[in-house]
């Protein structure tokens, strides 16, 4: 059991004086791999600024985020730049493809810019995408997929190159709930397969619902979070249909 | 659900015995209610008194020798109850929402705290569903949609606890006392013009509540 990724008191805020706005107060939150946290709040929870944080794609205002155990701040710029390449995968809402590629160059992209060859990235692309049954879409564009395939593309993307870390902000954004369902279902599945760890921030409780851990998160703060439950079969004997009349 | 029309609907099918009648009765549902040897006869004793099956066996023997057939009018019952709407109409006595309208009566309740303790209780017991749907077999359309029905009742009762929460940090800000601008607390009731939220069952708390935080002279 390794901790891939921990906030250690971590605070963020923007501006200053009376203009100054706390979005992440003191949080901390370890997640091991193989392990899928969703962190819960409404709009404006501080949610996504604790999600770029962990990412390093925005360093805090106090506090540490470790990568593997090793504390992010003491990375040059250049390795930090190499660990969002080759460790940390990203998933949007609005997925976030370049829409002048195919999904096959959308998925292959992060292993070229790492200095991948562009045959050996092709091939990898196409056995990503082939795993999230997307292999007859790979010459497909963006606008030629539907939400749940872009969504999909997205996250062989993310997960490219046996990332171990994926960070998703609303991965569902505006799927119906079968294709989020889909998208919750592969993350899961991803994370106990390959021991990957995902971070999943989100309003919706049914996404959380998939997640191992459910943290939530309210003006900035963690302020509780969800424990190992007895197993599903304790719902199963509690269930009892209305007896006939 | 209704075990009785549950009945009906399996042995439209054909002729069953009681026991097998459980279990299919169990298979189709994702075993998601369980059911008693007990609530099936005694289920299947009320359909044969009221008309609506028949049995084959002989009277004197008892349930597992028994089949059981559907009457013509256990057909027209089924159809009926089919396309009867559940009665939605009035609103149910929610023992959550009551716990909720009772918190903020009480000045010293955390009412955010108490909306946080059932929010993570309702998310736990969605974790556990989810569970059993990742686990299950997704071509088993009957126990998919039964553990579906249950994460979607429990997500509705997390969003309306969401928009409670919201509601009420909204209504508490408003009421909140200008701290920042001490010359006019100085003056002693800043709270008595202020407008009163317009929220009927949470005035008593909030506005007490604004009122002796903004109080610097005794009454």
């Amino acid at each position: 059991m390794t901790t891939m990724i921990e906030l250690r008191q971590v605070s963020k805020s923007y501006g200053r004086g009376d203009a100054e706005v706390h979005a992440l107060r003191e949080a901390s939150l370890a997640v091991i791999d193989g392990e899928m946290v969703a962190v819960m709040g409404p709009s404006g929870s501080g949610k996504s600024t604790l999600l770029t944080i962990a990412g390093t794609l925005e360093e805090p205002t106090a506090g540490e985020v470790l990568i593997a155990g090793q504390p992010v701040s003491n990375m040059s710029k250049a390795k930090q730049a190499q660990l969002r390449r080759r460790t940390i995968g990203y998933v949007f809402q609005d997925f976030n493809l370049l829409p002048g590629l195919t999904a096959a160059e959308n998925v292959s992209l992060p292993l070229e810019l790492d200095g991948t060859s562009a045959r050996k990235a092709r091939v990898a692309a196409l056995k990503a995408l082939d795993g999230l049954r997307l292999g007859d879409r790979a010459g497909h564009y963006p606008d030629q997929l539907s939400g749940g395939e872009r969504q999909r593309v997205a996250i062989a993307r993310a997960m490219i190159g046996e990332r171990s870390i994926v960070l998703a902000d609303e991965p569902s954004g505006a799927l119906d709930s079968v294709n989020s369902e889909a998208i919750m279902r592969l993350l899961h599945g991803a994370c106990k397969d390959t021991g990957m760890s995902a971070i999943v921030v989100t309003h919706d409780a049914q996404l959380a619902s998939w997640a191992d851990r459910v943290v939530f998160i309210r003006d900035g703060r963690i302020i509780d979070q969800t424990t190992p439950a007895a197993g599903p079969e304790s719902l199963l004997v509690n269930a009892t249909p209305e007896a006939g009349k | 659900m209704s075990v009785r029309h549950a009945m009906l609907a399996l042995l439209s099918e054909g002729p069953k015995f009681g026991l097998r009648l459980r279990e299919e009765f169990e298979a189709r549902t994702g075993e998601v209610w369980p059911l008693n040897v007990g609530q099936v006869y005694t289920t299947l004793q009320r359909l044969e008194r009221d008309g609506l099956v028949e049995s084959d066996g002989d009277s004197d023997s008892e349930g597992p020798q028994k089949a059981y057939r559907i009457t013509g009018a256990g057909a027209k019952e089924l159809d009926t109850w089919l396309r009867t709407p559940p009665d939605l109409s009035a609103p149910p006595r929610d023992e959550l929402v009551m716990k909720v309208l009772v918190a903020l009566e009480l000045s010293d309740a955390d009412v955010s705290e108490i909306i946080q303790a059932h929010r993570r209780y309702l998310v736990e017991l969605m974790q556990q569903w989810t569970r059993i749907k990742e686990d299950g077999d997704p071509a088993d359309l009957n126990s998919g949609l039964a553990v579906d029905a249950e994460i979607f009742r429990l997500a509705s009762v997390v969003r309306w606890l969401d928009a409670a929460d919201d509601r009420v940090r909204r209504v508490k800000a408003d009421a909140e006392p200008p701290v920042a601008n001490p010359a006019t607390t100085d003056r002693g009731d800043p709270d008595d013009e202020r407008p009163v939220p317009n929220v009927p069952w949470a005035l008593p708390r909030l506005r007490g509540n604004s009122r002796q935080e903004g109080r610097t002279t005794p009454r």
